[in-house]
């Protein structure tokens, strides 16, 4: 192997082509997704939030006897799959770049795209399509399999019915946006577990705590509060006391944005 | 041609100092050599070099620009820093294919690089279970992707087999032979002088030598002349007049300054007879040892 020879020689190498920006954009968002379907974890968990989307929409269908009050089930009752299934995307969006930083890989990363915000953004992007795409495709399937659960005992179920397409494509947003808070908190915290344990602090523990509260701005502020706003979007009933849906996962996405742009901040400041 | 400034720089981390005040340049068609006790600042000034840890004060240019300046890097600079820097899930191919689509590196080149360091055949095993020599080669396949005309390699040998570091050795004179600049790290001497043209040693994060390998070695206080003659004082006395440094060594006269061949014309000149005539060229470990022992961080304290 010591007669190695590089070709060619860069005497006689060619003009190298400079790519342009967009190129650059185009650049990164292949190299991305070369990194998320590369590793194995990508798979499995993209594989158990279907499971679980699905698993919880049979069981809920199997388990369900009557309608909501007007006597029909709405579609928020076999979506119900998608606040355990968010746990298993938020932890894949810190893994996307936690695992970066456990591994070193993040200094090869960098070497290679040393404009770090673009290298953030386009992991963003390829992530948030993989889990849309992955979150319809789980809402969806939950959807027809309670459909058809639910018309076996004469219950029914239809996408036809007020805010039902809404709340299950809703249900696909909530999860995409929830990955993308992780992908937040593992840019700003960097370690997985920490980055984690904080997700879970943050989208379960604190949210039925801010809702307890008291007084006025105590409700408010818990409106307001991540996924006490965001689940809103995957919900079929309007809840007077609560945002609807579109402006509380509007709220959501400002959540998303703060956390993304401090982590944003702390990457192009930080020494990796 | 592409060259590597370093000029007046600093890092600071926290209260440590890891580089004060580092000026040099790397320059093509040579292997260069940074050397230096463990924690001199090697691995920090190649880290800043490569725009990962950012300058408390002074600049980095790497072809003219800095790191982060340069639009797909990966052509112009190609570094090995940290073999184990690779997530270990993924397969040596996806590895090197996701830094090759980042710099807009056609897949084919993935292949080439593998074949050149003799991976072409695990390319699709994780990379988790590779040795430690896989791993480095894998490294190196990284830095080559690009086919750049600046390589970096941060103690490249550490680990290998005596085949492996051969390897390496001959690979690194082939780049430089091929008119690239390559610039190679190293706490073993005896590795540099296996290998580097040109010398950049640094201790406690200060240039402490910058110069060809030859001059390293002849510019050491330890290059002298012994020679032994009956007439011992006036030998000393004469080249003590030609502009020599004499001092006694043993029953001989260590001289400096003055090459083994003019000591014995002058001495026959003056009619002295030599008994010994020796050239004490210092081994470049030695000569290393010499420079670095003030500025070596950890020193085992003698009782």
């Amino acid at each position: 192997m010591t007669e190695t020879r590089l070709s060619p020689a860069p005497g006689a190498a060619p003009p190298v082509r400079r790519t342009s920006a967009l190129g650059t954009a185009g650049n990164l968002l292949r190299s991305e997704w070369t990194k998320l379907r590369s590793v194995r974890s990508t798979v499995w968990t993209l594989l158990i939030t279907v499971v679980i989307m699905i698993g919880a929409a049979a069981l809920a269908a199997s388990a369900t006897s009557g309608g909501d009050g007007n006597g029909m089930p709405t579609a928020d009752r076999v979506l119900l799959g998608a606040s355990f299934a968010q746990l298993a995307i938020v932890a894949l969006g810190v893994l996307t770049i936690s695992a970066e930083y456990r591994t070193g890989m993040i200094r090869t990363t960098f070497t290679a795209a040393p404009r770090r915000a673009g290298v953030l953004a386009a992991k963003a992007a390829v992530f948030a399509g993989t889990v849309l795409v992955t979150g319809l495709v789980a809402a969806f399937g939950a959807f027809f399999i309670g459909q058809a659960i639910l018309g076996g005992k004469g219950l029914e179920l239809s996408l036809g019915q007020p805010e039902a397409v809404r709340a299950v494509v809703g249900a696909a947003l909530y999860l995409t946006v929830t990955g993308l808070i992780g992908l937040g908190l593992g840019t700003l915290i960097r370690h997985t577990a920490g980055a984690i344990t904080t997700a879970v602090a943050l989208l379960f523990i604190l949210p039925p705590l801010v809702a307890a509260l008291p007084g006025e701005w105590g409700q408010t502020f818990s409106r307001y509060f991540l996924s006490n706003a965001g689940s809103r979007v995957m919900v079929t009933r309007v809840n007077e006391d609560l945002l609807g849906p579109w402006a509380g996962f509007g709220v959501y996405c400002l959540w998303c944005a703060v956390i993304a742009a401090a982590g944003l901040v702390l990457l192009r400041r930080r020494d990796v | 041609m592409t060259t590597i400034h370093v000029n007046d720089l600093t890092k600071v981390y926290g209260r440590t100092t890891a580089v004060a005040g580092l000026s040099f340049t790397v320059r093509p068609g040579m292997v260069t050599g940074f050397l230096g006790p463990n924690g001199a600042g090697k691995s920090t000034t190649m880290r800043v070099i490569l725009g990962l840890d950012r300058p408390t004060s002074g600049t980095v240019l790497v072809d003219g620009k800095p790191y982060r300046e340069l639009r797909d890097p990966l052509r112009t600079v190609g570094a090995l820093i940290d073999a184990k820097a690779v997530h270990g899930g993924r397969s040596a191919h996806d590895h090197l294919l996701c830094l090759a689509q980042s710099n807009g590196i056609p897949a084919r080149r993935v292949r080439e690089v593998l074949a050149m360091v003799g991976l072409t055949e695990v390319a699709r095993r994780r990379v988790g279970g590779f040795s430690l020599g896989m791993g480095q080669r894998l490294g190196i396949a990284a830095a080559l992707l690009g086919d750049p005309p600046v390589l970096m390699f941060d103690e490249p040998v550490n680990g290998l087999d005596p085949e492996g570091i051969l390897w390496i050795r001959t690979f690194m004179r082939s780049l430089a032979a091929e008119g690239r600049t390559v610039f190679v790290s190293s706490h073993l001497m005896s590795e540099m002088a296996q290998t580097a043209d040109h010398l950049i040693v640094i201790g406690r994060g200060r240039v402490l030598a910058d110069l060809p390998m030859e001059a390293f070695i002849q510019g050491s206080a330890r290059a002298h002349v012994l020679v032994r003659s009956p007439r011992a004082a006036e030998l000393a006395t004469m080249l003590t007049g030609q502009g020599a440094g004499v001092d006694p060594a043993g029953d001989g006269l260590r001289v400096t300054g003055l090459t083994a061949a003019r000591i014995g014309e002058l001495a026959c000149a003056a009619g002295l007879a030599l008994h010994e005539l020796a050239d004490q060229r210092p081994t470049l470990e030695a000569a290393y040892m010499d420079l670095t022992k003030d500025s070596v961080e950890y020193e085992a304290v003698a009782s």
